[in-house]
C-alpha cells in the first residue's frame, strides 16, 4: 500500500494476521521466565460453604511443590477489593479476597494456591489439599434470592438485593388505558459465558530488590490493572508494569480484576519469583465472568395506527456471588432497562431493574452489556403488537423509530442521541434482503408444511463511552486514549498507542488513520500496543472505543507530526510552511516536489547542525483524546434473520442473516464487516446454544465445550452486510464504534423470526436459548404432540 | 486439566498388550485413537496406572471383504472408513453415518473399534453395528470369542469386553441391493453427540418392508433393536403408527437438552423419517 491518500476506507487485511497465522504470536502462555513457578488452585466444590479447616501437609510435601498458600497467607499481601459506584451509594457489594478466607460463595471460588515446578505437579498437589467444609444453603434462583427469609449469599449480607433502579417518564398508566392495543410478554434470558479462545492468564514477575512488578496478562486494559495491582499490593504505580502482548479474544471478560489472577500476582510478590497462572478451560467456565441471566416482563401500548404510547418493563438481573471489580456487575441489568425501547419514540416509559446476588459465578461486562436484553424485549413486543394490528413488522418499526428530525434526543432510559439513521438503515436492509419476495417464500413454504420465519431487530449501540460515565462513578478507569508517534531517520514512523487489540484489528485501523493523515504509506507505519509501562496512558479496549477515541488521538498526533515535518521542511526549502503538503512521503509545494521525507528525516536525526537556529528538530509527538462534549456515540442499525423451525424436532435452521449498520466513518470496511459477522455469530450462539446451566445446589453443569455449545461455522448462515455511513461531528475522524452491534441485535432478530415461524401454530418461545426442547415445549403448550 | 501420572506402553504386538493386562489388570487401559480417553485423562476422570497403546499393532487395522463380510480392523481410523470405496459400495449405512461422527480432526485420529469399545450411548457407530447385525471379534491370550453387536453393548460405556481382551475386528455383512437402510440424527450442532438418532436396515419387498432392524440411539443407555418394529411386516401407511409406538416404548434418559417427553417426540419424528427413507428406493442418494 503506497497510495497514502486512499488508506482510510480501504479494506486492508489485519497487519498481524500472517504473524499470528504462522504461529509467531506471543500469548501469555508463550512467556517463560527463569525460576518461574506454576500455580494451580484448589477451588470450592460447593456453591456456598464455610471453610472449617485446611490441611496442606500432604500437598506441601508433594513432588515439585514450592509453596502452598491459603487465603490467610495472601490477606497481608493483597488487600480486599470492593466494587462500588459513587453515584449508587445504596448499592451493596461484598468484599472479595484473592483466596477465600472463611466462606466460599460460588462453586469454583479459589481457596488454596499451589505453586510448583510445573502445572501438572501443582495439580497433583492440589488434589492432596484437604479442606473441611460445612455446606451452607445455596441461593440459586433469582426470584428466591429476592424473598424475605431466604438465606443470604454471604453470611455477612443482610439482603441479596444489590440494588433496585426505577426509571419513569410520563404516565404509563394513562397511556395503557387509552391504548387500542396492549401486548405483554415474559422473557427468560440464559446465563452466558464469554468463551475466549485464549483463556485468562498471567505471568507475574516481582523483583524484590527494586520492588518492580511486571505482569504479563491476557487483558483488555493494562492501565487499569496497573492501578489495581499498585493499590492492592502496596506498590507505587510507577513500580507496576502490566503488559498485554497478543490476546486471543476478550469480549469483556478480560476487563476485570479476578481473584485468581490477583492470587498469582500476590504469590509472586510474596515469593519474589515469577509465577505463571493459566486458567484452564474448565476453570474458565466456573471462574470467568458470566452475564445476561435475567427474567423480564414487558408491556407495550400502541394506538390503532401502531404508534407506541407507552412501554413498561420489569427486569430481574442475577449477578452471581460478587460485584466484579472494579467496574461492578450492575451494568448488565441497568443497560437492559435503559435500552428497552431506546431506538423508538416512547411518550411514556416505566422501567425497573432489580439486581440480586446468588451463589453462582460472578457476572460482569460481556460484549454489548445488557443491550441485547433491552433490544429483545422491545422487538418481541413490537411484533406482537404488529400481529394484533395486522401490520407488517417492518411497518410498525418505521412508524416508531427515531428520525433525524427528532435529533438531538434524550431517550426515556437516559440515552442521549446526536444523530440517527434508522430510517435509512431499514430501507437499505429491506432492499438488501428482498423483503417482499422473502415473505412470499415464507408463505409458499408454509403451504408445504415448512415453517419459516423472518425477524427484524432495530438496535442502537452505545459506543466510545467517555469520561462522563467513569469519572462521576468514582471508578478508576481512564476514558482517554493516547497516541505517540516517532519519526525515524528513514522517514518511517513508529506508533505507540494505549488502544489494545484482542483480535478486532483496531491497530490496523490506527495504522490507516496515521498513514493517511500524515501522508505516508500504510507500510511505513508500525504500531505497538499493550505495554502499560511504555505506551501513553489510556483506557485500552472496551465498549467499542478503539477507533472512535483512539483513532481520533492517532489522527491528532499525526496532524501534529505532519505540522512539525512541514515546519522543518519550510526551513530547509525556504518556503512558507502553510504552502507545503506531505503526500506519499514527499513534500510538495503545490504540484512541485521539493524533497522526500527520508531526506528530511536524516537531517533532523543526523544533521541537526545544518538547520537554522531555533528550528524544532524533535520529531516525537504524543496526543490524547477523551470525549468531553458528548457522553458517547450512539451507533445504530437493524438486523434480520430468516430461519426454519422443524416442528417435529424443535430444531432451528438459520437460513440467512442481514444487517444494515451505521458506525459513522468507516476506516476499514473489511474489519468492520468481520466485527459485525463475529458479533452476529456470538449473538446467534446466545440465541440458539449458549447457556450456563446450574443444578439446584448451585453446581455448574456446563463446564466444558462439549456441554456449553458455542456456534460453529457449519450452522452459521451467510451474513449479508450493508452500510449507511453518517460521520459523527464530535471528532475529526467521524468514526463510531462497531464492536457490539452484531451481538446486540442478533438474538432479538432470531427471537422474532422463531416466533414469526411458529405464530401460525399459536405458539411463542419465551426462553433464550431457543433449544429444541424449548421449541417443542412452546409448540406442545398448545396441545400434545405425543 | 493435566493428566495424573501414568505409565505408557507402546505395544508392538498383541502379546505385549496381553502381558500388560496380566500385570496391571483393571489398571491397564487400551489407547486406540484417544479421542475420548485423552480428555478423560486430562480432566482426571480416568486415572489408569498404564496406557496400552495398540496403534503400532498393524494387523489391527484395515478393511477387507471376505465372503460377503466386511472385516474392519479395530484401529482403522474413522477417516479411512469414511474414504473407503468398499464401505461406500458395501456398507452405505456406515458410509453415511460416519460423516456424523464428530469433526474432521477427531475422525482423522479416532478409530472404529475405539468408538465401539467406548460404547458412548450417543455415538453413531455402535447403533450402526447393531442395525447391521455386526459380529465383534474379541481376543485374549487364552481365547478368541465372537459376540453379536446386540449382546456387546450392556449399558452406558459398558460392554461385554473383558479387561484382558482386545477388540480386534468387526465383521459386518455386506448390504445387497434389496437391503434398505436409513440414518437420521439430531444433534445441537453438526458433529455433536446425538441427542436422538435412528439407524435402520430392512429388506424391501413389493408389499412393504421385512426384517426391519430399527435402532434408536442417543437417548437410552445403549443402542437396541426395537422389538415392536422387528415383529411387523410393514406397509407405508402404518409408518406413523409404528413410529409412535416405538417412541412410546422408549425409556429415554433426561439430560441437559431435554426430558424424556422431548426425546420421545424427537425420536418419533426421526423414526418416521427413517421409515419414509426405507420405503423409497434411493432415498439416501
Amino acid at each position: 500500500m503506497s497510495d497514502s491518500e486512499q488508506t482510510i476506507g480501504a479494506s486492508l487485511p489485519r497487519r498481524d494476521a500472517l504473524r499470528l497465522a504462522v504461529g509467531r504470536g506471543t500469548f501469555t502462555d508463550d512467556i517463560v521466565l527463569p525460576r518461574m513457578l506454576h500455580m494451580a488452585l484448589v477451588r470450592s466444590p460447593y456453591a456456598h460453604a464455610l471453610i472449617k479447616s485446611i490441611d496442606i501437609t500432604d500437598a506441601k510435601n508433594s513432588d515439585g511443590v514450592v509453596r502452598v498458600l491459603t487465603g490467610a497467607d495472601l490477606e497481608d499481601v493483597c488487600s480486599p477489593f470492593i466494587a462500588s459506584i459513587e453515584f449508587l451509594p445504596n448499592m451493596i457489594s461484598p468484599p472479595q479476597y484473592a483466596l477465600a478466607l472463611e466462606e466460599v460463595a460460588w462453586q469454583g471460588e479459589g481457596v488454596c494456591a499451589v505453586l510448583a515446578e510445573s502445572r501438572a505437579l501443582a495439580e497433583d498437589a492440589a488434589e492432596l489439599v484437604k479442606v473441611e467444609w460445612e455446606e451452607l444453603p445455596a441461593v440459586v434462583d433469582p426470584l428466591t434470592a429476592l424473598l424475605a427469609g431466604t438465606p443470604t449469599v454471604h453470611r455477612k449480607l443482610e439482603t441479596n438485593i444489590a440494588m433496585i433502579m426505577p426509571i419513569e417518564k410520563g404516565d404509563t398508566k394513562l397511556a395503557f388505558a387509552n391504548a387500542d392495543v396492549v401486548v405483554e410478554h415474559s422473557f427468560e434470558f440464559g446465563r452466558q459465558a464469554g468463551v475466549a479462545l485464549e483463556t485468562r492468564s498471567v505471568v507475574a514477575d516481582f523483583e524484590p530488590a527494586g520492588r518492580q512488578l511486571t505482569v504479563y496478562q491476557s487483558h483488555q486494559t493494562p492501565y487499569q490493572m496497573q492501578d489495581v495491582y499498585a493499590r492492592h499490593l502496596g506498590l507505587a504505580e510507577h513500580q507496576v508494569r502490566v503488559i498485554a502482548k497478543d490476546v486471543g479474544g476478550a469480549f469483556g471478560l478480560k476487563l476485570h480484576a479476578y481473584p485468581d489472577e490477583m492470587a498469582a500476582v500476590a504469590a509472586s510478590v510474596l515469593l519474589g519469583r515469577p509465577v505463571k497462572y493459566i486458567v484452564d478451560r474448565q476453570e474458565s467456565f466456573t471462574s470467568d465472568i458470566h452475564s445476561r441471566e435475567m427474567t423480564a416482563t414487558g408491556r407495550l401500548a400502541v394506538s390503532g395506527q401502531g404508534v407506541i404510547l407507552g412501554v413498561e418493563v420489569d427486569i430481574l438481573s442475577a449477578i452471581g456471588a460478587y460485584s466484579i471489580y472494579p467496574r461492578t456487575s450492575v451494568g448488565d441489568g441497568v443497560q437492559a432497562v435503559q435500552f428497552t425501547g431506546a431506538p423508538y419514540r416512547l411518550p411514556t416509559f416505566k422501567g425497573r431493574v432489580r439486581i440480586v446476588y446468588q451463589n453462582k459465578t460472578p457476572c460482569g461486562a460481556y460484549r454489548a452489556v445488557g443491550q441485547p436484553i433491552g433490544c429483545s424485549i422491545i422487538e418481541q413486543l413490537l411484533d406482537l403488537a404488529a400481529a394484533k394490528l395486522n401490520l407488517d413488522p417492518s411497518e410498525i418499526r418505521r412508524r416508531n423509530h427515531l428520525r433525524s428530525v427528532d435529533m438531538p434526543f434524550k431517550a426515556a432510559g437516559g440515552l442521549e442521541f446526536s444523530n440517527v439513521s434508522l430510517d435509512e438503515c431499514l430501507t437499505a436492509l429491506l432492499a438488501k434482503m428482498n423483503y417482499d419476495s422473502l415473505r412470499n417464500d415464507q408463505k409458499k413454504a408454509q403451504k408445504r408444511g415448512v415453517y419459516r420465519g423472518i425477524g427484524l431487530a432495530t438496535f442502537v449501540e452505545q459506543t466510545a463511552v467517555g469520561a462522563g460515565l467513569y469519572g462521576p462513578a468514582g471508578v478508576r478507569v481512564s476514558a482517554q486514549e493516547g497516541c505517540s508517534l516517532r519519526l525515524n531517520p528513514s522517514g518511517l514512523v513508529n506508533c505507540s498507542t494505549s488502544v489494545t487489540d484482542q483480535g478486532q484489528g483496531t491497530l490496523t485501523g490506527l495504522q490507516q488513520v496515521i498513514a493517511e493523515t500524515l501522508g505516508i504509506g500504510f507500510d511505513d507505519v508500525t504500531v505497538e500496543a499493550g505495554d502499560g509501562g511504555a505506551t501513553p496512558y489510556g483506557g485500552g479496549s472496551w465498549a467499542s472505543r478503539g477507533l472512535a477515541i483512539g483513532g481520533e488521538a492517532a489522527r491528532l498526533a499525526a496532524i501534529d507530526l505532519r505540522n512539525k515535518i512541514l515546519t522543518v521542511a519550510a526551513a530547509i526549502t525556504q518556503e512558507l510552511p502553510e504552502n507545503l503538503t506531505l503526500v506519499n512521503s514527499n513534500i510538495f509545494d503545490g504540484s512541485k516536489c521539493l524533497m522526500d521525507l527520508s531526506e528530511l528525516s536524516e537531517i533532523v536525526h543526523f544533521r541537526q547542525n545544518t538547520l537554522p537556529p531555533g528550528v524544532d528538530f524533535e520529531m516525537n509527538v504524543t496526543r490524547h483524546f477523551v470525549p468531553r462534549d458528548f457522553p458517547y456515540f450512539i451507533a445504530n442499525g437493524i438486523q434480520a434473520s430468516y430461519l426454519e423451525v422443524d416442528v417435529g424436532t424443535g430444531a432451528i435452521k438459520l437460513l440467512e442473516h442481514w444487517v444494515a449498520e451505521d458506525c459513522g466513518k468507516i476506516v476499514n470496511p473489511l474489519l468492520v464487516d468481520e466485527q459485525l459477522r463475529g458479533g452476529i455469530v456470538q449473538g446467534l450462539g446466545a440465541a440458539l446454544y449458549e447457556h450456563c446451566l446450574y443444578d439446584d445446589a448451585g453446581q455448574l453443569l456446563t463446564a466444558s465445550l462439549a456441554d456449553y455449545a458455542v456456534p460453529l461455522a457449519s450452522e452459521m448462515p451467510d451474513i449479508h452486510i450493508v452500510h449507511v455511513e453518517t460521520p459523527v461531528s464530535g471528532t475529526g475522524l467521524g468514526a463510531k464504534g462497531a464492536g457490539e452491534a452484531g451481538t446486540l441485535g442478533a438474538p432479538a432478530a432470531v427471537w422474532c423470526a422463531v416466533n414469526d415461524a411458529i405464530r401460525p401454530l399459536g405458539a411463542q418461545v419465551w426462553k433464550q436459548p431457543f433449544t429444541m426442547a424449548h421449541v417443542l415445549q412452546a409448540l406442545n403448550s398448545k396441545g400434545s404432540l405425543l | 486439566m493435566k493428566a495424573s501420572t501414568f505409565k505408557y506402553l507402546h505395544a508392538q504386538s498383541k502379546d505385549e498388550a496381553y502381558a500388560a493386562f496380566a500385570e496391571y489388570g483393571d489398571e491397564a487401559v487400551i489407547l486406540a485413537g484417544g479421542q475420548s480417553l485423552m480428555p478423560m485423562l486430562n480432566m482426571r476422570l480416568a486415572q489408569p496406572a498404564v496406557l496400552v497403546d495398540i496403534n503400532p499393532i498393524s494387523e489391527l487395522s484395515g478393511i477387507v471383504l471376505l465372503n460377503q463380510q466386511l472385516h474392519i480392523g479395530a484401529t482403522t481410523r474413522h477417516v479411512d472408513v469414511a474414504n473407503a470405496d468398499l464401505i461406500a459400495a458395501e456398507l452405505p449405512l456406515i458410509g453415511c453415518a460416519i460423516k456424523q461422527v464428530a469433526h474432521r480432526g477427531i475422525r482423522n485420529r479416532g478409530t472404529f473399534g475405539g468408538s465401539l469399545a467406548h460404547a458412548d450411548p450417543a455415538a453413531e457407530m455402535p447403533a450402526c453395528a447393531v442395525a447391521l447385525d455386526a459380529t465383534f471379534v474379541l481376543q485374549s491370550r487364552a481365547e478368541e470369542r465372537r459376540v453379536k453387536a446386540v449382546d456387546f453393548f450392556l449399558g452406558v460405556m459398558t460392554t461385554d469386553r473383558r479387561p484382558d481382551e482386545i477388540l480386534t475386528t468387526i465383521e459386518l455383512p455386506a448390504q445387497t441391493s434389496n437391503d434398505a437402510w436409513a440414518f437420521h440424527e439430531l444433534s445441537r450442532r453438526h458433529g455433536d453427540f446425538a441427542l436422538v438418532g435412528v439407524a435402520a436396515t430392512a429388506r424391501r419387498r413389493s408389499e412393504g418392508l421385512e426384517e426391519l432392524r430399527l435402532v434408536v440411539f442417543g437417548c437410552e443407555e445403549r443402542p437396541r433393536i426395537s422389538k415392536i418394529a422387528a415383529s411387523t411386516s410393514l406397509s407405508q401407511k402404518d409408518a406413523l403408527e409404528l413410529a409412535t409406538a416405538v417412541a412410546e416404548d422408549l425409556d429415554p434418559m433426561s439430560d441437559l437438552e431435554g426430558d424424556a417427553k422431548t426425546k420421545r417426540i424427537q425420536a418419533r419424528t426421526l423414526i418416521q423419517r427413517a421409515l419414509d427413507d426405507l420405503f423409497v428406493e434411493g432415498a439416501n442418494g
